[in-house]
């Protein structure tokens, strides 16, 4: 996306870093739980709490979901990585210091193919994913005069996975959220869920004209918490920074935050002592060194990514790259489609009722895929009995309404319903036979050359079997008895 | 019960297997010591009840024949340690009230052993200093004297309370740490055998952190045996603590008594100071001596990166122990002084809670570390730090071990060094190189100085090489035959 300004025409500049909690049971460096919701200071070790004597001991399951995320997005891994303290003092920050990794982080560049609206696809730099420990939640809601803290997050491992600054308009930064998102979710390293928190994203914005090669001076949007967001964030602070820069003035580079009510960006109230972080290896833990063979045994166990699924849809099931894209974008819909589709003539009418009918309803209850009121079996059972001509389409979308409804099958209910497709020539041949002579004033015309009528007639012998008539013999019956 | 309290771990060990003495009675001498010599100021918290409960466990264990290896042993806990529902404060201010509700794997190896605990001892603030003090409970006095003048003397640091327990028999051993030559330093002044282990051979869970890299926890006693027990006893690998060594503790007493015939020991020409006192030189002249009596070889050797040890361990100590400190923050443990803001409350407790030593330590860690001086100073002595670590390496293929003495000097005045810390700094210069290395470093007592005080000589060994230290020291121990005692004691 550009911006026409007053003085010329701009472009934007983004890199983006997220924060994405590691699926996990225990926390980066103690054994405590990590569920979300619990009651506050319930999931809380005496190391996330930085009591005394306490020490640090790695998780080794999170340095493999590192690993693995890393090797999702095709970046290097690095087989010796060091874990530093970042200095700094609140009230949620137990020890006074994060263990994150600075210089030599787990898993160095790698790249992400993101997949534009327009059914093209651009990759993006990933410059690096290192592990740190999350700080806990303060919370200044609770009482007039004091801050509570919850620790329960205190020392969840999170994945800090930073983007080059290779985007260009919020939509290739919405694109890249989802794609990092539906490749965390692949592979079971992150869930992925905004909502809760266990992605978070910051994202640093620049603005310059077209064709000049030096960046803006960047502001960084802080801890935006959904796709959407992040997109209007962009757009907001993109023209802002335009608009400041075209009269005159000149960026800060500063932090900022984002107020989706207002649908602004705002300064963070300037602290009055500048961070100095004063990194340094943390004496506690040694280097992470991992073993080679280690690392290929999980690049070869890593499951089939959305760029790979895509391609296979494509090539096996002859989808159109854009509903391919559609249906490998989550997980768990590439899997109830292929579950569908799978063993099926007619892949293509599989993609067709996944992605309309399913969809619709899915939307209209606000649930997602995993709880469908129609299993991927039942729906299968449906599109079989399209495909060996017992019910019609539309009857179909009668019956997947009642299907949906009552959870029960496909097949019991057109037995019930008596909803069985007629396609007894006989029978058929008499209801056309009826309406023909029904309509001879139509029938004049048709033969009189108004070929549109016959979607007219076809309709008609449709109403008069109860929409039970196969509607492909039903056309070829007419056009044989009308003499078209 | 005098008698009792002059028994050495070992002698203790076989009377109360032998049934001759109890756990109990053992326990109740050195208690009763314990409160005689309240004017030394060695303890924090005295915890006389849990003694003689412990003591009677050990004597129960004892009679049906499974008490562990220290079963009954009375002995003082440096107060850096976590002790479980005990009153834990590293001699700060700042922890009041502290009571944590978990034991460290050092002490709780020692119960395991069946080691009876008389108390917390006192310490300089948070292991910061060389005299005990910058303690917040007051300085402790060694009980030894100088001939013909009564002024207290410093018992040496940081782990001064537990060198003057052992000392003044309070009690049989006692556990210290060293980041810098907290154990062998005060070991030396107080006339004792103090041993700080190879970096990763005791467990550091649980005990309060000053320097992480180079906190090490070991026993001081009154002879080697009595400190192979406790070693034995306290080590071993804790999966709680990464830097802890998965290594198997060998039988450290099977090492005493070993000829040390054709055994090289290294003199380092670096450690012959300027205007270091004759007194020490002699004494150091005396060890090689001995050691060549019993067969082993002396080896002149070099050092050559010494002279950088102090400077790169006053940057690397204070940059660890200013992030280490900063969760005393007054939010969840101990002292809070309130504040009109959260800054404000971090200022009046940290303010409040931190004595002048460990303010000084924290501005100097947080400075070495900031943007633009972080290459300049902790970067480039961690340079120094490797450097001589590989002066150790090339030292180790000409010899086996390296002879220094402990200390530059003997046990000074209370208050003599109060005014210049660099003077102070200076105490540690034969034994921080130990600590940057990560090597294991044995002080012995080996002689009296011209006043009447203790002076200790230092065994250096290669890493996990403990038992050439105990080997050697034993042979040191016998030689010099110490046997003077303070004038003060239980």
């Amino acid at each position: 996306m550009l911006i026409d300004g007053k003085t010329g025409t701009w472009e934007i500049v983004i890199g983006l870093e997220v924060h994405a909690q590691v699926t996990s049971q225990a926390k980066l460096f103690s054994g405590a739980d990590t569920a979300f919701g619990a009651e506050p200071n319930t999931q809380v070790s005496f190391v996330d709490a930085a009591f005394p004597g306490m020490l640090p001991v790695i998780n080794r399951f999170c340095v493999e979901q590192a690993v693995r995320t890393g090797l999702g997005l095709g970046a290097q891994i690095n087989l010796r990585s060091v874990f530093d303290r970042k200095n700094y003092f609140y009230a949620d920050l137990p020890a006074g210091y994060q263990i994150s990794q600075y210089t030599q982080p787990v898993v160095g560049k790698g790249t992400m193919a993101i997949d534009l609206p327009d059914g093209t696809s651009r990759d993006i730099g990933i410059t690096r994913l290192h592990l740190e420990q999350d700080a806990g939640k303060s919370m200044h809601d609770q009482h007039p005069t004091r801050t509570y803290v919850d620790l329960n997050r205190s020392g969840v491992a999170l994945m800090e996975i930073v983007s080059e600054p290779d985007l260009r308009s919020p939509d290739e930064a919405g694109a890249y959220l989802r794609k990092l998102r539906a490749i965390l979710r692949y592979l079971g390293t992150c869930d992925g869920n905004m909502e809760e928190g266990s992605m978070r994203c910051d994202a640093n914005v620049s603005v310059r004209k077209v064709g000049s090669k030096e960046f803006g001076t960047r502001c960084e949007i802080k801890n935006v918490n959904s796709v959407r967001f992040v997109m209007q964030a962009i757009e907001y602070e993109a023209r802002r920074q335009v608009d400041l820069v075209e009269e005159g003035g000149t960026v800060v580079q500063e932090t900022r935050l984002f107020d989706s009510g207002k649908g602004v960006t705002r300064s963070m109230r300037s602290k009055e002592h500048a961070h100095d972080y004063r990194y340094f290896p943390d004496p506690d833990l040694l280097p992470l060194v991992l073993e080679k063979l280690w690392v290929d045994g999980l690049k070869a166990a890593l499951p089939e990514l959305p760029d790979a699924k895509k391609d296979r849809f494509i090539a096996k099931y002859k989808l159109t790259p854009y509903d391919a894209g559609v249906l490998v974008a989550e997980k768990e819909s590439a899997e109830y489609f292929e579950a569908v589709a799978r063993d099926r003539k007619d892949p293509k009418l599989a993609a067709n009722w996944v992605m309309s009918e399913l969809f619709a309803v899915l939307n209209r209850k606000s649930v997602d895929i995993t709880q469908s009121p129609v299993t991927a079996a039942a729906l299968a059972g449906l599109l079989n009995l399209i495909e060996n001509n017992t019910i019609s389409g539309r009857i179909a979308k009668d019956v997947f309404a009642e299907m949906v409804d009552s959870g029960r099958d496909a097949t019991a209910i057109v037995e019930e319903k008596g909803l069985k497709q007629v396609t007894d020539t006989g029978a058929i041949e008499k209801a056309v036979d009826a309406v023909i002579a029904a309509n001879a004033d139509k029938v004049e015309q048709i033969k009189g050359g108004k070929q549109q009528l016959i979607g007219w007639f076809v309709g008609q012998v449709m109403k008069g079997t109860g929409g039970k008539a196969n509607p492909g013999m039903v056309n070829e019956i007419l056009k044989k008895k009308l003499g078209i | 019960m005098r008698g009792l309290t002059d028994l050495t771990i070992a002698d203790a060990r076989a009377q109360l297997r032998a049934k001759k003495i109890s756990s109990r009675e053992l326990t109740q001498a050195h208690v009763d010591a314990m409160a005689r010599c309240r004017e030394l100021n060695a303890f924090i918290t005295e915890t006389p009840d849990r003694a003689l409960s412990m003591a009677d466990a050990a004597d129960k264990a004892l009679k049906g024949g499974d008490g562990g290896t220290l079963a009954g042993i009375p002995l003082a806990i440096k107060d850096l340690f976590c002790t479980e529902g005990v009153l834990t404060t590293a001699a700060s201010h700042i922890l009041d009230g502290f009571r944590p509700p978990y034991e460290s794997t050092v002490s709780a190896n020692l119960w395991k052993a069946g080691a009876v605990m008389l108390g917390k001892t006192n310490l300089d603030e948070f292991a910061m200093g060389s005299s005990n003090t910058t303690s917040y409970y007051g300085p402790v006095h060694n009980p030894w004297r100088k001939r013909g003048d009564n002024r207290p003397l410093v018992p040496g640091g940081s782990s001064g309370g537990s060198a003057v327990a052992v000392a003044a028999r309070i009690a049989m051993g006692a556990t210290g740490t060293d980041t810098g030559g907290s154990i062998r330093q005060p070991a030396a002044f107080c006339g004792l055998v103090g041993l700080k282990p190879t970096y990763g051979r005791c467990s550091r869970w649980g005990i309060v952190a000053f320097a992480s890299s180079l906190d090490q926890a070991g026993p001081m006693t009154r002879t080697v045996r009595d400190a192979a027990i406790m070693l034995g006893a306290m080590a071993g690998h804790d999966p709680k603590d990464s830097t802890s060594v998965p290594r198997p503790v060998p039988d450290y007493e099977a090492a005493l008594g070993q000829s040390i015939k054709g055994l090289r020991f290294g003199i380092p020409k670096e450690y012959r100071l300027d205007g270091m006192a004759p007194e020490i030189e002699k004494l150091w002249q005396q060890g090689i001596t001995w050691l060549k009596a019993a067969g082993a070889e002396p080896v002149d050797i070099s050092l050559p990166h010494t002279k950088h040890a102090l400077p790169a361990y006053y940057i690397i100590a204070p940059a660890e122990a200013s992030s280490n400190l900063a969760r005393y923050d007054g939010v969840r443990f101990g002292l809070r002084v309130p504040g009109d803001s959260l800054d404000g409350m971090y200022e009046n407790t940290r303010a409040k809670g931190f004595g002048a030593e460990v303010r000084r330590r924290v501005l100097i860690g947080t400075y070495v570390l900031s943007a633009g001086y972080y290459d300049a100073y902790y970067l480039k002595a961690q340079r120094v730090r490797s450097l001589i670590a590989r002066d150790f390496t090339e030292a180790y293929r000409k010899c086996d071990v390296i002879l220094t003495p402990t200390a530059p000097s003997a046990a000074f005045a209370i208050g003599e060094k109060a005014d210049d810390p660099i003077a102070m700094y200076l105490n540690d210069v034969f034994t921080v190189t130990v600590n940057l290395a990560g090597l294991p470093g044995i002080s012995v007592p080996a002689g009296l100085s011209a006043d009447g005080l203790p002076l200790g000589l230092q065994l250096i060994g290669r890493a996990f090489d403990e038992e050439t230290l105990f080997c050697v020291a034993d042979v040191v121990e016998k030689a010099a035959n110490f046997t003077a005692k303070p004038s003060l004691n239980g």
